[in-house]
């Protein structure tokens, strides 16, 4: 919403002349009100002759690309002035905008005399966009006859003085988009008299104007109807009109159209203007029906819906109701016959018909904030008297005014409320007086010492529905500022969650162990799936989709974590960077089949729990995931030497450094995942479950997505891991240990994990610690072998133990793993 | 060796004759200032000092004088142990010295070298800052509560006094999901996790949610769809919105330093009311200092205690919301939102380990 101050100044009473707020004191009296002032734009500044001219004659100049006019200009002096301009919208004898050579223009342009197109341009006519007024560049402004004469200044005219305040208004604040409603809480922030340009007496009327039938009685409250006759087509918009439509962002058009701006821009009322002349019968409003198509102003063929709000007449549906016009009865060039519409809509209807048909005009703008029913007879007659005023004809008499808005419902408070939520005292009167100056009608009523307030909103506030809402009214009114900081008494609090601890401690040893963290983007694509080489079947494919991705082809949730993550990591390496190790923690989201539809649960009250279970339960399965991605040299080259690359082994060592800082021991077994390499996948289990995977990634997968060779990746399901509230504490023995190596020959196949844990089986409780220090292959051993090197630290809990009990837990590992795994002991 | 009984004159005894132990100091001294190195001076240490060095056979020997001589010789003979002792003492002291200026002059390094062996990890500002927000309110007495990032709308929306085709659900910009009509919504705030905290956990409640947030605005230098808030809620018996200043003060300090305040502005949310925007004072601000807008404030609107089933005639509460990556912009001087978001690990380690 822009407005110029000057408008404001006519319904708000302030101080005039040295006394008068600045535009930017106006603005922070509407900040402090609440509402969003977005910027001030100050009109001009404008120095030097900017005066008003005469157009005298007009030669068009030839052999150019766009029309180029050669113009003459009385502008007061004794001999006409020559301009150029490529502007066509005006013609001989049309009052412009001169600027004369030395005039600056807001911006600090400053036209001189020039030569141009073969002429000397002898200054310049102007637009509204070059002097500030808006942004309309389409033609230069155009005076009316009677606005000033020849060589007056033109800074007076425009009124260049002025300051227009754009404001963002909020959702409750319908009636701000009005400079009816902007003066209201001018005048109250400035405690200055008030005048309501919709209370003045509309005239009783003798009869109805046209017959308006309203079938819709949720969708319509209210339908005015008041007609003009006998406009002249061609009669213009005042000066002063086009120049607050020009400041409010709009572009004047015709007399007709400007007029409804201007009401809709001055009350708050949209309204809309059919041509007479081209309706057919009574209007009906109703909902369409289907199959119903509609021409709305835009020249667009809408389809409509059952939903959507029409007025209607013979022929069928004329009008998008509150939202956009229709062009079968739309006001042209020879319109003389005007039937003026102010009615009054459903907010829910209008914002839905508003989406549905993607046009949020600024009539719907209003509708779907709520506007005040009231206003309909006075928005009507204020149109027609401004219609006849500029454009001849008549007001006829008659007036429909058919509808019944919804009754206002009062709200009881303590008087005391607003002290209550504040926080301190306000003074005796300030909530009664408050709330009558925002419109509404207080009665006073005490019951055993207690003072209630019955309070009627005016029909403006349709926001006004609860103590709460008119709490707000008070202390906004009152100033946010005058309210107390006081802190409330600290209540027990627990601290962190163990989920909420692990989080934080799984993040810092990542981070502590050499990786970057990244936030991975949630939204992948269907074609990572492909690339990832995953079967039809794999659950990872079985996404949520969003309904309005911003990339279209981004339009999933991820399952995994490793399409985010391995984003970041070609974004990097693109970068120039050679080894990156990367880890991200983030939920995904694991919709499940046939998971149940999410339930129909009101407001108005606690729901059940039962009711709670189910919205939860709709929800598809988020656990939060634990990733790392990295390539390149794990330990960097140097001058200690040559660099070592990063292999599926430090994928998996991630794995296990969060499985220790959880305090989980994560159990490591070959797994063929894609998109990892098959032969280089561990699956990392809690308890038997996989709860992730980790190791080099598929070749194909590397190629598929242009990765560097030999990218390694790990993803877990942090949420899969069991907290561990407390660890026991281990016994520490402070007797002396007996260490023994041994060496086992055992097939190639036999995972270590698995011959580790059968020597920790098989050597009992003595063996305090058991670790592989060498892996052998080669032509001592024999092929599809391997020797492997353990190194066995014994220890009794109680005793000094001796190499005699020692080797015997020794002969008993080995023993256990000759068993189970035909290991035979190198010597 | 002669019996104890008998009467020696020290002069007998030879090892004990001043000559004899004025000898064995000499020679420990000589063997002492030969020693090349201390290994050397380690090796010679048992001639001189050990059990067979002459002066501790001499000692022994002393039983065999007679009691009036036995003092005499004691005293010589701890004088020439002090006068070994203090010479091997000191060509120690030498050899040691000698030592520090030569071999480990020869065995220096240049301790500038680097040493980025092992790759130096970091953490993202974001989530730094995200727990130092929520330690700062862990210190009131609060605790982190959380939520799903897919919501059902009734937590995002209906609960939190959206009615159904109110321009308000309009405001946020939400990326729906498929069907149509499924009811769920990439969550547009973290609000929807003060109606879970409030159904789940007993009054009072007081709690800060930070996580991730989402609407459908394109990714540039200002606006990010993916970002993070921290939303914070206390329910409690007269509660005020003079306690929401305190808490956001409070908060303000914590963030940017003692001198800092903050500002509110009436507004609109539908889940608060009355509401206000809050801005704080910033001293660095691009521009000069001045008003930052912060986030969005009020006291918990009654629509929503009353569908989580609080008594509102009890019970009042405020709920407040500010943007991570805006708090890290303005705090800590980024300009392009898009540094926080693409994942550049130049960006994140110039963070370390806390932003």
């Amino acid at each position: 919403m822009r407005i110029p101050v000057s408008w404001l100044h006519d319904h708000a009473q302030l101080l005039d002349g040295e006394a008068a707020p600045t535009a930017d004191q106006i603005a922070d009296a509407l900040l402090r009100a609440g509402l969003e002032v977005e910027a001030v734009h100050h009109l001009g500044p404008v120095s030097g002759p900017l005066v008003v001219g005469r157009v005298t004659e007009i030669e068009q100049l030839a052999g150019f690309a766009k029309p180029i006019r050669y113009c003459l200009v009385d502008d007061g002096e004794p001999a006409p002035r020559g301009v150029v301009c490529g502007a066509t919208n005006f013609a001989v004898d049309d009052l412009v905008v001169l600027a004369r050579p030395g005039t600056v223009l807001p911006g600090g342009v400053t036209i001189g005399a020039r030569t141009t197109y073969g002429r000397t341009s002898d200054g310049m006519i102007c637009s509204a966009a070059e002097l500030g007024l808006g942004d309309d560049h389409t033609g230069i402004i155009v005076l009316p006859a009677d606005a000033a004469v020849p060589g007056d200044s033109a800074v007076d005219v425009l009124g260049l003085d002025d300051a227009v305040i754009e404001l963002a208004i909020t959702p409750d604040r319908g009636y701000c988009l009005s400079a009816r409603g902007l003066a209201r809480e001018l005048a109250i922030a400035f405690d200055v008299p008030y005048r309501d340009p919709a209370m003045f007496e509309v005239p009783a009327a003798e009869s109805p104007s046209w017959p308006v039938h309203i079938e819709d009685e949720h969708g319509c409250r209210r339908f005015v109807v008041r007609q003009v006759a006998g406009l002249h087509a061609a009669a213009e918009s005042p000066w002063w009109m086009r120049r607050r439509l020009y400041l409010a962002g709009m572009r004047p058009i015709s007399l007709a159209v400007d007029v409804t701006n201007y009401v809709m821009l001055e009350l708050g009322q949209p309204m809309h203007a059919f041509d007479a002349g081209k309706l057919d019968g009574d209007l009906v409003v109703r909902r369409a029906t289907e199959g119903e198509k509609l021409t709305t102003l835009d020249g667009v063929c809408r389809e409509l819906d059952p939903d959507d709000i029409v007025i209607c007449d013979a022929s069928g549906p004329l009008s998008l109701a509150a939202v956009m016009g229709g062009e079968s009865t739309e006001v042209g060039p020879q319109t003389t016959n005007l039937l003026l519409e102010a009615a009054n809509w459903d907010p829910a209807s209008v914002a839905r018909a508003a989406r549905r048909h993607k046009l949020p005009s600024e009539a719907a703008r209003r509708f779907e904030r709520g506007v005040d029913p009231a206003l309909a007879p006075a928005a009507a007659e204020l149109a027609a008297t401004l219609l006849t005023r500029y454009g001849g004809g008549v007001v006829l008499p008659g007036r429909t005014d058919v509808g019944t808005p919804p009754a206002p419902v009062s709200v009881v408070m303590p008087v005391d409320e607003p002290d209550r939520v504040a926080g301190r005292a306000y003074d005796r009167g300030v909530t009664v007086r408050r709330l009558s100056q925002i419109g509404c009608a207080v009665e006073q009523a005490s019951t055993h010492g207690t003072t209630m307030l019955t309070v009627a909103p005016p029909p403006w506030r349709p926001d006004l529905v609860q103590p709460a809402d008119l709490v707000e009214e008070v202390l906004r009114l009152e100033g946010y500022d005058t309210i107390p900081s006081t802190l409330p008494p600290a209540p027990p609090g627990r601290g962190l969650t163990a989920a909420q601890r692990r989080r934080r401690i799984v993040s810092r040893v990542l981070a502590s162990a050499g990786y970057v963290e990244v936030l991975p983007s949630p939204f992948v694509s269907a074609s990572i799936w492909d690339a990832f080489g995953l079967p039809d079947d794999d659950p990872r494919r079985y996404t949520t989709k969003l309904l309005n991705p911003l990339e279209s082809d981004r339009d999933e949730l991820a399952t995994t974590l490793l399409p985010g993550l391995l984003d970041a990591l070609i974004r990097n390496v693109a970068r120039g960077q050679r080894d990156v190790a990367l880890y991200g923690m983030a939920p995904v989201v694991l919709p499940q089949r046939g998971a149940p539809a999410m339930p129909e649960v009101g407001v108005l009250a606690r729901p059940s729990d039962a009711e709670v279970a189910a919205l939860r339960g709709a929800l598809p399965a988020q656990p939060l995931h634990v990733g790392v991605v990295l390539v390149g040299q794990w330990e960097r080259r140097g001058w200690w030497g040559a660099g070592r690359p990063a292999t599926w082994a430090d994928a998996i060592q991630a794995a296990r450094l969060i499985g220790g800082a959880a305090g989980v021991e994560l159990e490591v077994c070959a797994a063929h995942a894609p998109p990892w390499h098959p032969g280089r996948c561990g699956a990392l289990q809690v308890d038997g479950h996989t709860a992730g995977h980790a190791g080099e990634l598929h070749p194909a997968v590397v190629e598929a997505l242009g990765l560097p060779p030999r990218t390694c990746a790990m993803e877990l399901d942090l949420d899969a891991l069991p907290l561990t509230s407390k660890r026991p504490a281990p016994l520490v023995s402070p007797y002396p240990p007996v260490l023994q190596d041994i060496a086992l020959v055992v097939d190639a196949s036999v995972p270590v994990a698995e011959l580790t844990a059968t020597l920790r089986r098989g050597a009992g409780d003595l063996l305090e610690d058991v670790r592989l220090f060498d892996v052998y292959t080669g032509d001592q051993i024999g092929p599809g072998k391997r020797s492997l090197a353990f190194a066995l630290r014994f220890r009794a809990p109680d005793r000094t133990l001796t190499v005699a009990e020692a080797t015997a837990a020794r002969d008993a590992a080995v023993a256990a793993a000759a068993a189970a795994h035909d290991a035979i002991l190198r010597s | 060796m002669p019996g104890s009984t008998e009467s020696y004159d020290p002069k007998q005894v030879a090892v004990l004759s001043p000559e004899a132990l004025a000898k064995a100091v000499e020679d420990a001294e000589k063997a002492f200032a030969a020693a090349a190195d201390l290994e050397e001076l380690a090796a010679v240490k048992p001639v001189h000092l050990g059990d067979r060095s002459p002066l501790l056979i001499a000692r022994r020997e002393i039983g065999a004088l007679p009691p009036k001589a036995r003092a005499d010789a004691g005293k010589r003979l701890n004088a020439s142990r002090v006068a070994v002792q203090a010479a091997f003492d000191r060509r120690r002291s030498e050899l040691q010295a000698e030592r520090d200026s030569n071999t480990l002059r020869a065995e220096a390094v240049d301790v500038t070298l680097p040493w980025d062996r092992v790759p130096t990890g970091a953490r993202h500002p974001i989530t730094t800052l995200c727990e130092r927000i929520a330690d700062a309110f862990i210190a009131m007495g609060y605790e982190v509560a959380e939520g799903p990032e897919l919501e059902a709308e009734w937590f995002n929306f209906d609960a939190l006094n959206f009615p159904k085709d109110h321009p308000a659900r309009t405001m946020q910009d939400s990326f729906y999901v498929a069907p149509e009509g499924s009811g769920m919504v990439l969550r547009t705030h973290t609000s929807p996790v003060q109606v879970r905290a409030l159904l789940a956990r007993e009054l009072p409640v007081y709690v800060v949610c930070p996580g991730r947030t989402f609407r459908t605005d394109a990714l540039d230098a200002t606006h990010t769809p993916v970002f993070h808030q921290m939303e914070g809620l206390a329910v409690d018996k007269g509660i005020t919105m003079g306690h929401l200043k305190g808490t956001l003060d409070a908060f303000a300090r914590a963030m940017f330093g003692e001198s800092s305040r903050t500002r509110l502005r009436p507004s609109f949310f539908p889940f608060t009311e009355p509401s206000a925007e809050v801005d704080v004072w910033f001293p660095e601000r691009k521009g000069g200092a001045g008003w930052v807008e912060w986030g969005g404030c009020g006291m918990v609107n009654p629509n929503v205690l009353r569908a989580c089933g609080v008594d509102t005639a009890v019970y009042s509460g405020f709920a407040f919301g500010m943007g991570i990556e805006r708090t890290l912009q303005f705090r800590n001087g980024i300009t392009d939102m898009r540094d926080m978001v693409e994942g550049d690990v130049r960006f994140t380690c110039a963070f370390g380990m806390e932003a």
